[in-house]
């Protein structure tokens, strides 16, 4: 095909201007192979979009230069995929797996589905990503940094499900002692959006690319008010200010501003461990298990390389965010992070979700 | 706005006519064309085959490719959908329903001369009227809330009283068992399993459109075909050629605009997608051609009608996905994933579109409608020399669509199950169709169950909520005048509808006949039926979302098995009620029976299971030539190594997989054995 080598030259091109010497591995050589990149998703959703990013920038990167092609396996909310990669192992470095949030939370909540243990998988790329709440323009007015002047407020919120991501911020407008009634079923963050700007939703929240994407115009024409972000990690494990929003309040900020509202104890701890696993390591890039180490390493070396890329942070501003990217040994702690939650913050979600929504995971 | 609209589309205009993106342009289509034509992959396959490319990629080059890719796929899949009988994508649907008669006719090249030049009229009628509409569409797009969804969905719904057929107590319960067919699998709103469990994972997502369109609308007419060992077109003969499917375009040019517009409205509401333009512009074609004896038989309107919409509605759907992000199907969302690589990745889809992008925007929808030119002018040329496939002995096509629908199915799920599905779909589909039960009122719940579900339980939680505020706030929500009007199409359509739906015969001529078996199959409906609303009664009060809608269906749907069932009592023999294609015509005077035919497809399927899809295909081609077709060994030899090598390249450019079985769970082999 003509079109593929033209735009493979030209794609050389922009890399070789880019400065980019491909590191080599002196063992591992993947010339004249195919990776396959599997994510549990369909073509449409975010993974396939973090996928679909990093994918030539990882064909550039490894050692000969293979072709990396993403291909989808979707189905029982990611859990089909994942317990499929369960099943392959000792691999010779031409397979691998990308988790998301999705993923992260049927396992954590013991969903009956998951026949899959992330502890048996490789992690050689982990990163993660934000949340806004923003509410609308006439309730906006009553937020002073506080919910103090909202709880006697129905909100309506477009949901995906309880037990999806959604579940990090219901929990935490709960806390804040606010009324919040979700509509289930919608498709994605982008129906919850469109349902709040023709008025039927009163309350939404986006992650970071949708927020820029679409709800920050929005904020600027004065629909909406941009309420609060989960925040980010540091690293001693803190909750701080997103460093995309710098100007808006975390969540931990207007828990601490609200009468009510705890930032330790049982509720505080489950919101935490569930924020950490859907959103600071919210995607993840995972060998299968048995994978040899020089594999993992040269793997690891590669996405350090498309890390250390001097246009990275422009390039990947747009697409994954300004968050960070954890390769190798950083990947690993993220991955122990967003993966192990307290037995109390456990029962805690659970409980609350019977309670709230009558939703049992069996 | 519209002072900056004129220099922004004079910008579009000169960055589109540069030769090398049109030759982008044309190689897109190209590519669209390879890939339409097959059944079921669609253009999420081509784009995401076009992916990896658009890195850095010149932006109107990149747009030029991808867009001459999609824009080409609701026009390329008629070919199947006209001459085979499969419906390609939801795209076409409709389109089987007289497109298909007419190929058997032998007027294979009128009808898809036809369809293209419709589906061409309806490109540039939605692109037109795209340019002017985009500037002040978003407040439009957000006038239509989630009771202006449901009513639409409901209007597509009640297309079912235009698609009954004779008795209207079948085709009712035909569209309550698609719909119920439809929630299948975990519900969206509280991830209750209706018929369902976890121990089947392959049952917890529900079954896909390709399978259930596949089964109901191909299956049974490849088998019937298959029985009477016959071409498609009745004597092998190819009458009425591709100028006279051109006149009757242009006979019918008023129709197509009508339905252009239709297609370029319901393709610009969010949410709605493609599933309901063909059954609105295909109910809108019946009620509004004078002589309606001809449905279902063959009446070229029936063609034009759904095919000038179909392809409007592409350039409606962008407004969604530029304006809002929010693509409106699974190809626009890797259109938008695709957008953001290209160039230096400035272009952001969304609401920012208009402001910072007005051109590149423009691009879009003329692209989108040169494509159109294209691909048509493309397919034109072609459909002559194609439609000489209606003529070929059904014999030697049937394996080849057996492998064709096998692979299409595998590709929606890439589970075994899905040929399994595809299979028990297959059989339903065969059975509606020996008893005249509508196929498309089946089709139309189906596709229309998760809308009904899901927009019904919404506009109730927020009604309620606004209720509970105020009452006329409550009455201004639930009654806006987009609803009332809507409320009064429908209306209109339902009654005209009931008035002809006995004129309108979806399934051709029938003869009827004993007793036992229609009211064999009606009980094993109303057995499936049952075992649905007990399943449903079991779900939790507090999840009211999840079995609302299957209780209130399933229970209407049973409700016309009993009238039905009752009237059977009744009637004598011989009633059309009692309408079987066993006992007289086509399929009664065929030389071969429906499960030797059938079992010739569990073969394969079967084989899969052990040795892997394409061992298996190799053994059923070769078993099939030799034995069912009586070929020779050469013959067979060279069919089978033609099937193979064809399913191999495609599989292989596509990066496809096929279904594995047991020998590949053992052994480790080589693509594309593997």
């Amino acid at each position: 095909m003509t079109i593929s080598r033209f735009t493979r030259r030209a794609f050389i091109g922009i890399l070789a201007a880019a400065g980019l010497a491909a590191p080599a591995s002196a063992q591992v050589d993947f010339s004249g192979k195919t990776i396959e990149w599997v994510i549990p998703f369909s073509e449409t959703g975010g993974s396939a979009k973090w996928a679909n990013f990093f994918a030539p920038l990882l064909s550039q990167a490894l050692p000969g230069q293979p072709t990396v092609v993403v291909k989808f396996m979707p189905g029982a909310g990611s859990t089909k995929g994942a317990n499929w990669f369960q099943q392959q192992t000792g691999g010779d470095g031409t397979l691998l797996f990308g988790t998301s949030g999705s993923t992260q939370f049927p396992y954590l909540l013991g969903d009956p589905r998951v026949r899959y243990e992330y502890k048996d998988w490789n992690p050689v790329m982990a990163s993660g990503t934000g949340g806004v709440a923003y509410l609308n323009a006439k309730d906006g007015a009553k937020f002073d940094g506080s919910a103090n002047k909202l709880k006697g407020i129905d909100f309506i919120y477009g949901s995906q499900g309880a037990t999806r991501l959604d579940l990090v911020p219901l929990l935490a407008w709960q806390m804040l002692g606010m009324s919040v009634e979700p509509v289930f079923g919608i498709k994605g963050r982008g129906d919850g959006r469109l349902m709040f700007e023709r008025g039927e939703a009163t309350i939404d929240y986006q992650t970071s690319s949708g927020y820029l994407g679409g709800s920050a115009d929005l904020v600027a024409s004065g629909k909406a008010v941009p309420m609060m972000t989960w925040g980010a990690l540091d690293a001693d494990g803190n909750i701080v200010r997103d460093p995309t929003f710098p100007d808006i309040p975390t969540f931990k900020e207007v828990c601490q501003a609200t009468d009510g509202c705890e930032t330790s104890g049982d509720a505080w701890e489950a919101w935490k461990a569930f924020f950490v696993a859907g959103f600071s390591s919210q995607k993840i890039a995972f060998l299968p298990a048995g994978t040899s180490q020089d594999i993992i390493d040269t793997y690891v070396k590669a996405f350090e390389a498309v890390r250390n890329r001097p246009d990275f942070a422009k390039i990947s501003s747009k697409r994954v965010g300004k968050y960070p990217m954890f390769v190798g040994a950083g990947a690993k702690a993220a991955v122990k992070t967003a993966t192990t939650v307290p037995e109390s913050a456990k029962s805690y979600v659970l409980n609350w979700l019977k309670e709230a929504y009558g939703v049992e995971l069996k | 706005m519209f002072a900056t609209a004129l220099p922004a589309l004079g910008d579009a205009w000169a960055l589109i006519l540069q030769p090398v993106v049109l030759g982008y342009l044309v190689m897109g289509v190209a590519m669209g064309l390879a890939i339409g034509v097959f059944p079921g992959l669609g253009g999420i396959a081509g784009l995401s085959l076009l992916l990896p490319f658009m890195f850095g990629m010149d932006p109107v080059l990149g747009l030029a490719l991808m867009i001459g890719m999609v824009a080409v796929v609701p026009t390329s899949d008629t070919f199947a959908s006209v001459l085979l009988g499969i419906p390609g994508s939801s795209a076409s649907q409709a389109t089987v329903l007289d497109g298909f008669p007419m190929a058997k006719k032998g007027e294979a090249a009128r009808a898809l001369s036809a369809a293209f030049a419709s589906s061409l009229f309806g490109g540039l009628v939605g692109a037109s009227f795209l340019t002017l509409f985009i500037l002040i569409a978003r407040p439009i797009v957000l006038a239509f809330g989630l009771p202006e969804m449901l009513m639409i969905t409901i209007l597509g719904l009640s297309m079912v009283a235009v698609l009954a057929g004779r008795i209207a107590f079948k085709g009712l319960a035909a569209a309550g068992l698609g719909l119920m067919v439809g929630t299948i699998g975990e519900a969206d709103a509280g991830g209750s399993l209706r018929m369902a469990t976890y121990d089947i994972p392959y049952l917890t997502d529900g079954l896909k459109l390709v399978i259930v369109g596949l089964g109901i609308f191909a299956i049974p007419e490849i088998v019937s075909l298959l029985r009477q060992d016959r071409s498609i077109s009745q004597g092998a003969s190819l009458g009425a050629g591709w100028m006279e499917g051109v006149r009757d375009w242009l006979a019918n040019i008023w129709l197509s605009v009508r339905c252009s517009i239709i297609g370029v409205i319901v393709g610009v509401i969010p949410g709605l997608g493609g599933s309901v333009v063909d059954w609105i512009a295909y109910g809108h074609t019946v009620q509004t051609t004078k002589d309606k004896s001809k449905f279902g038989k063959g009446e070229v309107r029936g063609v034009i009608g759904p095919e000038s919409s179909n392809n409007a509605k592409e350039g409606g759907g962008l407004v969604p996905t530029l304006l809002f992000g929010i693509p409106g199907s699974g190809s626009m969302a890797i259109f938008i994933g695709a957008i953001a690589l290209l160039g230096s990745g400035d272009i952001e889809v969304g609401p920012s579109m208009l402001k910072n992008n007005l051109d590149i925007t423009y691009s879009i929808v003329w692209l989108l409608a040169l494509a159109n030119v294209v691909g048509t002018i493309l397919c034109i040329a072609a459909s002559g020399p194609i439609a000489r496939l209606t003529t070929i002995r059904f014999t030697y096509l049937a394996p080849f669509l057996f492998m064709l629908i096998s692979f299409a199915a595998f590709q929606s799920g890439q589970n075994f199950e899905d040929l399994l599905a595809l299979y028990a779909m297959g059989l339903v589909g065969i059975f509606l169709r020996r008893f005249d039960w509508s196929r498309p009122a089946f089709l139309i719940g189906f596709v229309l169950s998760n809308p009904v579900e899901k927009f019904s339980n919404q506009a109730f939680q927020i009604a309620s909520f606004r209720f509970r505020k105020s009452f006329e706030g409550g009455m201004d929500y639930v009654f806006s005048p987009i609803v009332i009007v809507l409320i009064i199409i429908t209306v209109i359509s339902v009654v005209l509808g009931i008035r002809q739906a006995k004129s309108i015969m979806s399934e051709g001529e029938m003869q009827s006949g004993q007793k036992r078996a229609p009211l064999i199959f009606l009980l094993v409906i109303a057995g499936y039926l049952i075992t649905a609303l007990i399943n449903a009664s079991l779900i939790p009060n507090h999840n009211m979302t999840d079995k609302i809608v299957p209780l209130v269906v399933g229970s209407t749907a049973l409700l016309c098995c009993l009238i039905l069932l009752v009237q059977m009592i009744r009637k004598p023999e011989g009633d059309m009620i009692f309408a079987d294609r066993e006992i007289a015509g086509e399929d009664a005077d065929a030389p071969y029976g429906l499960w030797s035919t059938l079992a010739w497809f569990a073969g394969l399927i079967a084989a899969t299971w052990f040795v892997g899809f394409i061992l298996a295909l190799i053994g059923f081609l070769v078993a099939f030539l030799r034995v069912r077709a009586g070929a020779g060994w050469v013959k067979t030899l060279v069919l089978t190594a033609c099937g193979v090598a064809f399913m191999s390249l495609m599989a292989g450019a596509l990066n496809r997989d096929f279904p594995p079985g047991l020998l590949q769970g053992a052994f480790d082999l080589p693509w594309p054995l593997k």
